[in-house]
Protein backbone atom coordinates (compact mmCIF):
# COMPACT_ATOMS: atom_id res chain seq x y z
CA UNK A 1 0.00 0.00 0.00
CA UNK A 2 2.00 3.23 -1.21
CA UNK A 3 2.14 6.09 1.78
CA UNK A 4 -0.87 8.83 0.35
CA UNK A 5 -3.20 5.62 0.24
CA UNK A 6 -1.99 4.76 4.03
CA UNK A 7 -2.70 8.81 5.10
CA UNK A 8 -5.67 9.11 3.49
CA UNK A 9 -6.60 5.95 5.85
CA UNK A 10 -5.30 6.53 8.99
CA UNK A 11 -7.16 9.78 8.94
CA UNK A 12 -10.65 7.74 7.79
CA UNK A 13 -9.84 5.81 11.02
CA UNK A 14 -9.16 9.34 13.07
CA UNK A 15 -11.85 10.74 11.93
CA UNK A 16 -14.58 7.94 12.44
CA UNK A 17 -13.10 7.91 16.15
CA UNK A 18 -13.37 11.31 16.62
CA UNK A 19 -17.10 10.69 15.29
CA UNK A 20 -17.44 8.55 18.76
CA UNK A 21 -18.16 5.84 16.64
CA UNK A 22 -16.40 3.16 18.92
CA UNK A 23 -19.17 4.95 21.46
CA UNK A 24 -21.21 1.65 20.22
CA UNK A 25 -18.65 -0.62 21.82
CA UNK A 26 -20.20 1.10 25.19
CA UNK A 27 -24.21 0.07 24.06
CA UNK A 28 -22.50 -3.66 23.24
CA UNK A 29 -20.74 -4.03 26.66
CA UNK A 30 -24.63 -3.26 28.21
CA UNK A 31 -25.99 -5.35 25.90
CA UNK A 32 -23.34 -8.52 26.43
CA UNK A 33 -23.40 -7.90 30.15
CA UNK A 34 -27.66 -8.07 30.22
CA UNK A 35 -27.91 -10.64 28.28
CA UNK A 36 -25.50 -13.09 29.61
CA UNK A 37 -27.19 -12.29 33.32
CA UNK A 38 -30.69 -11.97 32.32
CA UNK A 39 -30.94 -14.93 29.90
CA UNK A 40 -30.18 -17.98 32.69
CA UNK A 41 -33.20 -16.22 34.70
CA UNK A 42 -35.48 -15.85 31.72
CA UNK A 43 -34.89 -19.19 29.44
CA UNK A 44 -34.08 -22.60 29.63
CA UNK A 45 -30.81 -24.26 28.64
CA UNK A 46 -29.42 -21.60 26.15
CA UNK A 47 -27.50 -19.00 28.17
CA UNK A 48 -24.66 -20.35 25.94
CA UNK A 49 -26.55 -20.19 22.71
CA UNK A 50 -27.85 -16.65 23.46
CA UNK A 51 -24.23 -14.84 24.08
CA UNK A 52 -23.28 -16.34 20.95
CA UNK A 53 -26.22 -16.19 18.62
CA UNK A 54 -26.84 -12.72 20.16
CA UNK A 55 -23.09 -11.46 20.32
CA UNK A 56 -22.28 -12.16 16.80
CA UNK A 57 -25.59 -10.61 15.73
CA UNK A 58 -24.86 -7.56 17.12
CA UNK A 59 -21.66 -7.45 16.10
CA UNK A 60 -22.89 -8.06 12.67
CA UNK A 61 -25.87 -5.22 12.45
CA UNK A 62 -23.76 -2.85 14.59
CA UNK A 63 -20.93 -3.20 11.91
CA UNK A 64 -23.53 -2.83 9.13
CA UNK A 65 -25.13 0.15 10.25
CA UNK A 66 -21.26 1.56 10.72
CA UNK A 67 -20.32 0.73 7.13
CA UNK A 68 -23.61 2.14 5.87
CA UNK A 69 -24.00 5.02 7.76
CA UNK A 70 -19.77 6.11 7.94
CA UNK A 71 -19.26 4.80 4.98
CA UNK A 72 -22.10 7.10 2.51
CA UNK A 73 -20.50 10.22 3.95
CA UNK A 74 -16.91 9.25 2.88
CA UNK A 75 -17.30 11.12 -0.24
CA UNK A 76 -19.94 13.74 0.30
CA UNK A 77 -18.98 15.07 3.18
CA UNK A 78 -15.18 15.70 2.04
CA UNK A 79 -17.24 17.26 -0.98
CA UNK A 80 -19.65 19.20 1.04
CA UNK A 81 -16.61 20.72 3.57
CA UNK A 82 -14.74 21.20 0.42
CA UNK A 83 -11.87 19.26 1.91
CA UNK A 84 -11.53 16.85 -1.04
CA UNK A 85 -10.59 19.63 -3.21
CA UNK A 86 -7.38 20.01 -0.86
CA UNK A 87 -6.70 16.53 -0.88
CA UNK A 88 -7.08 15.97 -4.78
CA UNK A 89 -5.13 18.96 -5.53
CA UNK A 90 -1.97 17.52 -3.77
CA UNK A 91 -0.44 14.95 -5.70
CA UNK A 92 -2.82 12.39 -4.40
CA UNK A 93 -4.81 10.49 -7.24
CA UNK A 94 -8.50 10.25 -7.07
CA UNK A 95 -8.69 6.36 -7.36
CA UNK A 96 -5.64 6.65 -4.21
CA UNK A 97 -8.67 8.98 -1.94
CA UNK A 98 -11.13 5.90 -2.70
CA UNK A 99 -9.02 3.38 -1.45
CA UNK A 100 -7.81 5.22 1.18
CA UNK A 101 -11.06 5.76 2.53
CA UNK A 102 -11.88 1.92 2.19
CA UNK A 103 -9.14 0.71 4.19
CA UNK A 104 -10.00 3.41 7.03
CA UNK A 105 -13.46 2.30 7.45
CA UNK A 106 -12.83 -0.82 7.13
CA UNK A 107 -10.06 -0.85 9.83
CA UNK A 108 -12.25 1.04 11.87
CA UNK A 109 -15.10 -1.76 11.87
CA UNK A 110 -12.10 -4.65 12.49
CA UNK A 111 -11.18 -2.55 15.50
CA UNK A 112 -14.57 -2.35 16.53
CA UNK A 113 -15.01 -5.98 15.41
CA UNK A 114 -12.11 -6.99 17.71
CA UNK A 115 -13.12 -5.42 20.83
CA UNK A 116 -17.06 -6.63 20.69
CA UNK A 117 -15.32 -10.21 20.19
CA UNK A 118 -13.44 -10.03 23.53
CA UNK A 119 -16.65 -8.91 25.08
CA UNK A 120 -18.21 -12.25 23.41
CA UNK A 121 -15.57 -14.39 24.61
CA UNK A 122 -15.54 -12.75 28.45
CA UNK A 123 -19.53 -13.59 28.25
CA UNK A 124 -19.28 -17.27 27.11
CA UNK A 125 -16.53 -17.50 29.98
CA UNK A 126 -19.03 -16.15 32.57
CA UNK A 127 -21.89 -18.55 31.21
CA UNK A 128 -20.04 -21.70 30.64
CA UNK A 129 -17.35 -21.06 33.41
CA UNK A 130 -14.48 -21.45 30.58
CA UNK A 131 -13.76 -22.27 26.96
CA UNK A 132 -14.44 -24.74 24.83
CA UNK A 133 -12.46 -25.90 22.18
CA UNK A 134 -15.72 -25.50 19.73
CA UNK A 135 -16.04 -22.07 20.94
CA UNK A 136 -12.96 -21.74 18.56
CA UNK A 137 -15.23 -21.88 15.50
CA UNK A 138 -16.70 -18.27 16.74
CA UNK A 139 -13.61 -17.03 15.28
CA UNK A 140 -14.60 -18.02 11.62
CA UNK A 141 -17.81 -16.50 12.19
CA UNK A 142 -16.40 -13.29 13.01
CA UNK A 143 -14.10 -13.45 10.42
CA UNK A 144 -16.81 -13.80 8.20
CA UNK A 145 -18.69 -10.92 9.78
CA UNK A 146 -15.56 -8.61 8.88
CA UNK A 147 -15.81 -10.05 4.85
CA UNK A 148 -19.59 -8.87 4.91
CA UNK A 149 -18.18 -5.52 5.90
CA UNK A 150 -15.53 -5.49 3.30
CA UNK A 151 -18.11 -5.50 0.97
CA UNK A 152 -20.67 -3.22 2.40
CA UNK A 153 -17.86 -0.66 2.87
CA UNK A 154 -17.27 -0.84 -0.51
CA UNK A 155 -21.05 -0.77 -1.38
CA UNK A 156 -21.44 2.13 0.20
CA UNK A 157 -18.94 3.84 -1.48
CA UNK A 158 -19.60 2.58 -4.76
CA UNK A 159 -23.49 4.72 -3.73
CA UNK A 160 -21.67 7.44 -2.33
CA UNK A 161 -19.69 8.09 -5.34
CA UNK A 162 -22.36 9.09 -7.11
CA UNK A 163 -25.66 9.96 -5.02
CA UNK A 164 -26.71 12.16 -2.54
CA UNK A 165 -26.04 10.82 1.48
CA UNK A 166 -29.51 9.35 1.83
CA UNK A 167 -30.30 7.32 -1.41
CA UNK A 168 -26.92 5.99 -0.72
CA UNK A 169 -28.01 4.76 2.80
CA UNK A 170 -30.98 3.44 1.28
CA UNK A 171 -29.20 1.88 -1.43
CA UNK A 172 -27.31 0.00 0.63
CA UNK A 173 -29.40 -1.32 2.89
CA UNK A 174 -32.10 -2.47 0.30
CA UNK A 175 -28.62 -4.54 -1.31
CA UNK A 176 -28.19 -5.65 2.21
CA UNK A 177 -31.54 -6.98 2.65
CA UNK A 178 -31.84 -8.29 -0.92
CA UNK A 179 -28.04 -10.11 -0.38
CA UNK A 180 -29.62 -11.83 2.88
CA UNK A 181 -32.10 -13.81 0.54
CA UNK A 182 -29.71 -13.83 -2.17
CA UNK A 183 -30.52 -18.09 -1.32
CA UNK A 184 -34.31 -17.34 -1.78
CA UNK A 185 -33.78 -15.17 -4.83
CA UNK A 186 -32.07 -18.14 -6.26
CA UNK A 187 -34.37 -20.56 -4.96
CA UNK A 188 -37.15 -17.88 -7.15
CA UNK A 189 -34.60 -18.12 -10.28
CA UNK A 190 -34.77 -22.47 -10.04
CA UNK A 191 -38.65 -22.04 -10.44
CA UNK A 192 -38.87 -19.73 -13.23
CA UNK A 193 -39.55 -20.50 -16.86
CA UNK A 194 -37.59 -18.14 -20.05
CA UNK A 195 -36.49 -14.87 -19.47
CA UNK A 196 -37.68 -14.59 -15.89
CA UNK A 197 -35.09 -17.39 -14.84
CA UNK A 198 -32.23 -15.83 -17.00
CA UNK A 199 -33.04 -12.27 -15.19
CA UNK A 200 -33.57 -13.67 -11.58
CA UNK A 201 -30.33 -16.03 -12.11
CA UNK A 202 -28.61 -12.71 -13.25
CA UNK A 203 -29.86 -10.67 -10.10
CA UNK A 204 -29.09 -13.57 -7.49
CA UNK A 205 -25.30 -13.71 -8.89
CA UNK A 206 -25.14 -10.05 -8.82
CA UNK A 207 -26.13 -9.01 -5.35
CA UNK A 208 -23.82 -10.50 -2.80
CA UNK A 209 -24.84 -13.20 -1.12
CA UNK A 210 -24.71 -12.42 2.23
CA UNK A 211 -26.60 -15.11 3.50
CA UNK A 212 -23.16 -17.33 2.61
CA UNK A 213 -21.44 -15.27 4.84
CA UNK A 214 -23.74 -15.71 7.82
CA UNK A 215 -22.29 -18.83 10.08
CA UNK A 216 -23.27 -17.97 12.99
CA UNK A 217 -26.44 -20.57 13.69
CA UNK A 218 -23.96 -23.44 13.09
CA UNK A 219 -21.44 -22.27 14.78
CA UNK A 220 -23.26 -21.77 17.67
CA UNK A 221 -23.93 -25.10 18.02
CA UNK A 222 -19.80 -25.86 17.96
CA UNK A 223 -20.38 -27.23 14.34
CA UNK A 224 -17.26 -26.60 12.38
CA UNK A 225 -16.88 -24.92 9.20
CA UNK A 226 -14.43 -26.59 6.41
CA UNK A 227 -11.44 -25.06 5.35
CA UNK A 228 -12.50 -24.96 1.83
CA UNK A 229 -15.21 -22.91 2.80
CA UNK A 230 -13.90 -20.27 4.58
CA UNK A 231 -11.46 -20.29 1.38
CA UNK A 232 -14.33 -19.69 -0.73
CA UNK A 233 -15.76 -16.80 1.17
CA UNK A 234 -12.90 -15.23 1.84
CA UNK A 235 -11.94 -15.35 -2.21
CA UNK A 236 -15.64 -14.34 -3.04
CA UNK A 237 -15.93 -11.60 -0.72
CA UNK A 238 -12.30 -10.26 -2.11
CA UNK A 239 -13.62 -10.16 -5.40
CA UNK A 240 -17.09 -8.64 -4.93
CA UNK A 241 -15.47 -5.76 -2.38
CA UNK A 242 -12.82 -5.20 -5.38
CA UNK A 243 -15.82 -5.04 -7.95
CA UNK A 244 -17.96 -2.36 -5.71
CA UNK A 245 -14.34 -0.21 -5.36
CA UNK A 246 -13.96 -0.16 -8.96
CA UNK A 247 -17.05 0.96 -10.16
CA UNK A 248 -16.51 3.52 -7.09
CA UNK A 249 -13.14 4.49 -8.76
CA UNK A 250 -14.88 4.59 -12.55
CA UNK A 251 -17.35 6.75 -11.04
CA UNK A 252 -15.43 8.92 -9.60
CA UNK A 253 -12.92 9.61 -11.80
CA UNK A 254 -15.38 10.47 -14.35
CA UNK A 255 -17.32 12.87 -11.99
CA UNK A 256 -17.42 16.41 -12.29
CA UNK A 257 -16.13 17.98 -9.24
CA UNK A 258 -16.10 21.51 -10.22
CA UNK B 1 -29.01 33.25 40.05
CA UNK B 2 -27.91 33.37 36.37
CA UNK B 3 -30.56 33.33 33.64
CA UNK B 4 -28.56 30.42 32.14
CA UNK B 5 -28.32 28.37 35.73
CA UNK B 6 -31.99 29.07 36.23
CA UNK B 7 -32.77 27.23 32.69
CA UNK B 8 -30.88 24.43 33.45
CA UNK B 9 -32.02 23.94 37.03
CA UNK B 10 -35.71 24.45 35.29
CA UNK B 11 -35.14 22.23 32.26
CA UNK B 12 -33.49 19.18 35.31
CA UNK B 13 -36.69 19.34 37.47
CA UNK B 14 -39.01 20.08 34.60
CA UNK B 15 -37.17 16.50 32.90
CA UNK B 16 -37.18 14.38 36.22
CA UNK B 17 -41.22 15.52 36.56
CA UNK B 18 -41.98 14.66 32.83
CA UNK B 19 -40.28 11.29 33.49
CA UNK B 20 -42.47 10.43 36.69
CA UNK B 21 -45.26 11.51 34.95
CA UNK B 22 -44.61 9.11 32.15
CA UNK B 23 -44.36 6.03 34.33
CA UNK B 24 -47.87 6.97 36.26
CA UNK B 25 -49.43 7.61 33.10
CA UNK B 26 -48.97 4.35 31.47
CA UNK B 27 -49.36 2.53 34.32
CA UNK B 28 -52.67 4.24 34.48
CA UNK B 29 -53.34 3.61 30.28
CA UNK B 30 -52.54 -0.06 31.59
CA UNK B 31 -55.53 -0.27 33.70
CA UNK B 32 -57.20 1.51 30.90
CA UNK B 33 -56.67 -1.38 28.46
CA UNK B 34 -59.31 -4.50 28.47
CA UNK B 35 -57.82 -7.83 29.36
CA UNK B 36 -58.43 -8.41 25.79
CA UNK B 37 -55.68 -6.24 24.40
CA UNK B 38 -53.28 -7.32 26.66
CA UNK B 39 -53.07 -11.20 25.92
CA UNK B 40 -50.25 -12.45 24.66
CA UNK B 41 -50.63 -12.85 20.73
CA UNK B 42 -48.68 -14.62 17.56
CA UNK B 43 -48.78 -11.69 15.46
CA UNK B 44 -46.86 -14.04 12.72
CA UNK B 45 -47.36 -17.29 12.72
CA UNK B 46 -46.13 -19.08 10.08
CA UNK B 47 -42.47 -20.79 10.87
CA UNK B 48 -41.07 -19.56 7.14
CA UNK B 49 -42.26 -16.03 7.38
CA UNK B 50 -40.62 -15.45 10.42
CA UNK B 51 -37.50 -17.32 9.11
CA UNK B 52 -37.32 -14.97 6.21
CA UNK B 53 -38.04 -11.70 8.06
CA UNK B 54 -34.74 -12.56 10.48
CA UNK B 55 -32.79 -11.65 7.98
CA UNK B 56 -30.48 -15.02 8.19
CA UNK B 57 -30.03 -14.07 11.89
CA UNK B 58 -32.24 -17.15 12.68
CA UNK B 59 -30.66 -18.15 15.47
CA UNK B 60 -30.73 -15.21 17.55
CA UNK B 61 -34.80 -15.47 16.76
CA UNK B 62 -34.59 -19.12 17.73
CA UNK B 63 -33.27 -18.38 21.31
CA UNK B 64 -35.83 -15.17 21.18
CA UNK B 65 -39.16 -17.78 20.69
CA UNK B 66 -38.07 -20.10 22.92
CA UNK B 67 -37.70 -17.56 25.94
CA UNK B 68 -40.82 -16.42 24.95
CA UNK B 69 -42.33 -20.34 25.08
CA UNK B 70 -40.50 -20.69 28.39
CA UNK B 71 -42.28 -17.66 29.20
CA UNK B 72 -45.48 -18.51 28.53
CA UNK B 73 -45.58 -21.83 29.70
CA UNK B 74 -45.08 -20.69 32.49
CA UNK B 75 -47.02 -17.86 33.45
CA UNK B 76 -49.95 -19.94 32.48
CA UNK B 77 -48.75 -23.00 34.72
CA UNK B 78 -48.23 -20.59 37.68
CA UNK B 79 -51.65 -18.90 36.88
CA UNK B 80 -53.33 -22.43 37.08
CA UNK B 81 -54.73 -22.66 33.28
CA UNK B 82 -55.70 -25.23 31.36
CA UNK B 83 -55.32 -23.07 28.07
CA UNK B 84 -52.04 -23.44 26.17
CA UNK B 85 -53.05 -22.61 22.75
CA UNK B 86 -50.04 -20.76 22.28
CA UNK B 87 -47.21 -23.43 23.03
CA UNK B 88 -47.35 -25.40 20.61
CA UNK B 89 -47.40 -22.61 17.90
CA UNK B 90 -44.30 -21.10 19.40
CA UNK B 91 -42.46 -24.21 19.46
CA UNK B 92 -43.20 -25.39 16.09
CA UNK B 93 -41.62 -21.30 15.22
CA UNK B 94 -38.33 -22.22 17.77
CA UNK B 95 -37.42 -25.11 15.90
CA UNK B 96 -38.23 -24.30 12.64
CA UNK B 97 -35.88 -21.52 12.97
CA UNK B 98 -33.34 -23.35 14.35
CA UNK B 99 -33.59 -27.19 13.88
CA UNK B 100 -30.94 -27.60 16.43
CA UNK B 101 -31.72 -26.13 19.63
CA UNK B 102 -32.51 -29.40 21.09
CA UNK B 103 -33.60 -27.79 24.28
CA UNK B 104 -36.73 -26.83 22.74
CA UNK B 105 -37.39 -30.98 21.51
CA UNK B 106 -36.53 -31.84 25.11
CA UNK B 107 -38.10 -29.64 27.41
CA UNK B 108 -40.85 -28.43 24.55
CA UNK B 109 -42.44 -31.90 24.22
CA UNK B 110 -42.62 -32.20 28.27
CA UNK B 111 -43.96 -28.68 28.42
CA UNK B 112 -46.53 -30.39 25.46
CA UNK B 113 -47.39 -33.66 26.61
CA UNK B 114 -48.68 -33.85 30.30
CA UNK B 115 -52.38 -33.16 31.05
CA UNK B 116 -53.38 -29.77 32.59
CA UNK B 117 -52.27 -28.10 34.53
CA UNK B 118 -48.67 -29.55 34.28
CA UNK B 119 -48.68 -29.19 30.87
CA UNK B 120 -50.41 -28.58 27.62
CA UNK B 121 -52.48 -32.09 27.39
CA UNK B 122 -51.09 -31.91 23.69
CA UNK B 123 -49.22 -35.70 23.59
CA UNK B 124 -49.70 -35.62 19.28
CA UNK B 125 -47.98 -32.04 18.94
CA UNK B 126 -45.12 -33.44 21.64
CA UNK B 127 -44.41 -36.57 19.35
CA UNK B 128 -44.76 -34.33 16.15
CA UNK B 129 -42.05 -31.90 18.03
CA UNK B 130 -39.89 -34.53 18.54
CA UNK B 131 -40.39 -36.77 15.73
CA UNK B 132 -39.02 -33.36 13.96
CA UNK B 133 -36.34 -33.16 16.30
CA UNK B 134 -35.15 -36.54 15.47
CA UNK B 135 -34.91 -36.10 12.17
CA UNK B 136 -33.08 -32.93 12.10
CA UNK B 137 -30.46 -34.45 14.63
CA UNK B 138 -30.19 -37.86 14.40
CA UNK B 139 -27.93 -38.44 16.61
CA UNK B 140 -29.35 -37.20 19.78
CA UNK B 141 -30.38 -40.55 21.79
CA UNK B 142 -32.12 -38.36 24.58
CA UNK B 143 -34.83 -37.39 21.64
CA UNK B 144 -35.77 -41.33 20.89
CA UNK B 145 -35.78 -41.74 24.93
CA UNK B 146 -38.10 -38.35 24.91
CA UNK B 147 -40.00 -39.97 22.56
CA UNK B 148 -41.11 -42.97 23.98
CA UNK B 149 -41.58 -41.45 27.56
CA UNK B 150 -44.58 -39.81 25.90
CA UNK B 151 -46.06 -42.89 24.33
CA UNK B 152 -45.60 -44.43 27.69
CA UNK B 153 -46.31 -41.83 30.39
CA UNK B 154 -48.83 -39.90 27.88
CA UNK B 155 -50.48 -42.49 25.94
CA UNK B 156 -49.84 -45.86 27.47
CA UNK B 157 -48.71 -46.95 23.93
CA UNK B 158 -46.30 -49.80 24.76
CA UNK B 159 -45.56 -50.59 21.18
CA UNK B 160 -44.31 -47.47 19.71
CA UNK B 161 -42.71 -46.71 23.30
CA UNK B 162 -40.44 -49.93 22.62
CA UNK B 163 -40.17 -48.85 18.93
CA UNK B 164 -38.62 -45.70 20.23
CA UNK B 165 -36.45 -46.70 22.67
CA UNK B 166 -35.03 -49.21 20.33
CA UNK B 167 -34.61 -46.98 17.92
CA UNK B 168 -32.73 -44.81 20.29
CA UNK B 169 -30.52 -47.80 21.73
CA UNK B 170 -29.00 -47.50 17.85
CA UNK B 171 -27.77 -44.39 18.35
CA UNK B 172 -23.93 -44.11 18.79
CA UNK B 173 -23.18 -43.26 22.70
CA UNK B 174 -27.14 -43.91 23.45
CA UNK B 175 -27.92 -44.82 27.36
CA UNK B 176 -27.04 -48.06 27.54
CA UNK B 177 -30.72 -48.42 29.78
CA UNK B 178 -32.53 -47.31 26.53
CA UNK B 179 -31.80 -51.44 25.23
CA UNK B 180 -33.01 -52.31 28.58
CA UNK B 181 -35.87 -50.09 28.57
CA UNK B 182 -37.41 -51.45 25.18
CA UNK B 183 -37.04 -54.92 26.11
CA UNK B 184 -39.07 -54.16 29.46
CA UNK B 185 -41.65 -51.86 27.32
CA UNK B 186 -42.11 -54.93 24.77
CA UNK B 187 -43.44 -57.79 27.89
CA UNK B 188 -45.75 -54.85 29.16
CA UNK B 189 -43.64 -54.80 32.61
CA UNK B 190 -44.86 -53.28 35.78
CA UNK B 191 -46.03 -49.96 35.70
CA UNK B 192 -44.32 -48.45 38.80
CA UNK B 193 -40.96 -50.23 38.08
CA UNK B 194 -41.19 -48.74 34.86
CA UNK B 195 -41.71 -45.80 35.79
CA UNK B 196 -39.32 -45.40 38.41
CA UNK B 197 -36.55 -46.91 35.83
CA UNK B 198 -37.32 -44.21 33.23
CA UNK B 199 -37.14 -41.66 35.90
CA UNK B 200 -33.81 -42.77 37.26
CA UNK B 201 -32.29 -43.10 34.12
CA UNK B 202 -33.64 -39.27 33.05
CA UNK B 203 -32.18 -38.66 36.57
CA UNK B 204 -28.68 -39.98 36.00
CA UNK B 205 -28.40 -38.71 32.28
CA UNK B 206 -28.59 -34.81 32.60
CA UNK B 207 -26.68 -32.02 33.61
CA UNK B 208 -29.50 -29.58 33.73
CA UNK B 209 -30.41 -29.21 37.58
CA UNK B 210 -34.12 -28.24 37.19
CA UNK B 211 -34.39 -31.82 35.34
CA UNK B 212 -32.55 -33.64 38.11
CA UNK B 213 -35.26 -31.56 40.86
CA UNK B 214 -38.26 -32.57 38.67
CA UNK B 215 -36.74 -36.15 38.16
CA UNK B 216 -35.96 -36.55 41.78
CA UNK B 217 -39.64 -35.07 42.78
CA UNK B 218 -41.04 -37.60 40.32
CA UNK B 219 -38.95 -40.80 41.85
CA UNK B 220 -39.89 -39.81 45.42
CA UNK B 221 -43.58 -39.55 44.77
CA UNK B 222 -42.88 -42.94 43.09
CA UNK B 223 -41.51 -44.49 46.39
CA UNK B 224 -44.07 -43.48 48.44
CA UNK B 225 -46.55 -45.33 46.16
CA UNK B 226 -44.33 -47.98 46.07
CA UNK B 227 -44.02 -48.28 49.80
CA UNK B 228 -48.09 -47.52 50.18
CA UNK B 229 -48.55 -50.45 47.79
CA UNK B 230 -46.65 -52.57 49.89
CA UNK B 231 -48.28 -51.94 53.41
CA UNK B 232 -51.62 -51.85 52.27
CA UNK B 233 -50.76 -55.39 50.70
CA UNK B 234 -49.41 -56.10 54.39
CA UNK B 235 -52.60 -54.71 55.58
CA UNK B 236 -54.49 -57.47 54.08
CA UNK B 237 -52.69 -59.92 54.48
CA UNK B 238 -53.09 -59.15 58.04
CA UNK B 239 -56.52 -59.50 57.51
CA UNK B 240 -57.16 -62.69 56.01
CA UNK B 241 -54.31 -63.75 58.83
CA UNK B 242 -56.00 -62.37 61.98
CA UNK B 243 -59.77 -61.26 60.68
CA UNK B 244 -59.52 -58.09 61.93
CA UNK B 245 -57.66 -55.08 60.60
CA UNK B 246 -54.25 -53.59 62.22
CA UNK B 247 -54.30 -50.81 64.88
CA UNK B 248 -50.75 -49.59 64.11
CA UNK B 249 -47.73 -50.69 61.99
CA UNK B 250 -46.89 -52.42 65.21
CA UNK B 251 -49.69 -55.20 65.09
CA UNK B 252 -48.13 -56.19 61.12
CA UNK B 253 -44.60 -56.30 63.09
CA UNK B 254 -45.75 -58.46 66.12
CA UNK B 255 -47.47 -60.60 63.52
CA UNK B 256 -44.12 -61.39 61.84
CA UNK B 257 -45.44 -59.68 58.72
CA UNK B 258 -43.27 -56.88 58.64
CA UNK B 259 -40.00 -56.07 59.95
CA UNK B 260 -38.85 -52.14 59.85
CA UNK B 261 -41.57 -49.55 59.80
CA UNK B 262 -41.35 -47.77 56.85
CA UNK B 263 -41.01 -43.88 56.73
CA UNK B 264 -41.43 -41.95 53.63
CA UNK B 265 -38.21 -40.22 51.57
CA UNK B 266 -38.33 -37.18 54.16
CA UNK B 267 -38.49 -39.57 57.37
CA UNK B 268 -41.92 -38.77 58.02
CA UNK B 269 -44.32 -42.06 58.94
CA UNK B 270 -46.61 -43.27 57.35
CA UNK B 271 -50.29 -43.11 58.56
CA UNK B 272 -52.37 -46.38 58.87
CA UNK B 273 -56.46 -45.20 59.06
CA UNK B 274 -59.47 -47.32 60.57
CA UNK B 275 -60.55 -48.34 57.52
CA UNK B 276 -57.23 -49.97 56.55
CA UNK B 277 -55.50 -47.71 53.87
CA UNK B 278 -52.63 -46.27 54.03
CA UNK B 279 -51.83 -42.46 53.74
CA UNK B 280 -48.47 -39.98 53.62
CA UNK B 281 -48.77 -37.24 56.32
CA UNK B 282 -47.32 -34.87 54.49
CA UNK B 283 -48.69 -35.22 50.96
CA UNK B 284 -48.18 -31.93 49.67
CA UNK B 285 -44.19 -33.09 50.16
CA UNK B 286 -45.19 -34.92 47.35
CA UNK B 287 -46.61 -33.54 44.05
CA UNK B 288 -47.27 -35.96 41.53
CA UNK B 289 -48.45 -38.36 44.15
CA UNK B 290 -51.21 -41.19 43.17
CA UNK B 291 -51.82 -42.99 45.63
CA UNK B 292 -51.65 -42.59 49.64
CA UNK B 293 -53.47 -39.75 50.09
CA UNK B 294 -56.43 -38.75 51.58
CA UNK B 295 -59.97 -38.95 50.34
CA UNK B 296 -60.73 -35.64 48.28
CA UNK B 297 -56.99 -34.56 48.21
CA UNK B 298 -56.30 -31.80 45.73
CA UNK B 299 -52.72 -31.39 45.16
CA UNK B 300 -50.60 -28.17 45.37
CA UNK B 301 -48.64 -26.90 42.16
CA UNK B 302 -46.06 -28.89 41.77
CA UNK B 303 -42.78 -27.72 43.75
CA UNK B 304 -39.06 -28.82 42.58
CA UNK B 305 -37.37 -29.13 46.00
CA UNK B 306 -33.36 -29.48 45.73
CA UNK B 307 -32.43 -32.93 43.87
CA UNK B 308 -29.50 -33.87 45.62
Amino acid sequence: MNSRIRHIASNTFREAVRDRVLYNLIAFAVLMCGASILVGQISIGIERLVVINLGLTAISLFGVVIAIFIGIGLVSKEIEKRTLYTVLSRPVQRWEFIVGKFFGLAGTLVVNTFFMAIGVFLALLYVSQGLQAADGWVLVALYFIVLQFLIITALALFFSSFSSPLLSAVFAFSLFVIGSFAEDLRGFAAMAQGATRWLATGAAYLVPNFSALNVIGSVAHGQSVARTLILGETAYAMVYATMALCGAILVFERRNLK
Amino acid sequence: MKPSRQIILVASVLLVVCMLASVLLLRRVDSMRSAATLQEVLYISSPKTIKRLSLGYDGLMADIYWTRAVQYFGNQHFAGSHHFDLLAPLLEITTALDPHLTVAYEFGANFLAPKPPNGAGQPQRAIELTEFGIRNNPNEWRLHYDLGFIYYMELKDYKSAADAFARGSQVPNAHPFLRVMAAQMAQHSGELRMAQMMWATTYQSTQDRDVRANAATHLRALQVEEDVTNLENLVAAYRVKTGRLPESFSDLQQAGLLHDIPVDPFGHGYKLTSDGRVEDRRPDDFPFLTKGTPPGYVAPSPRFLPSD
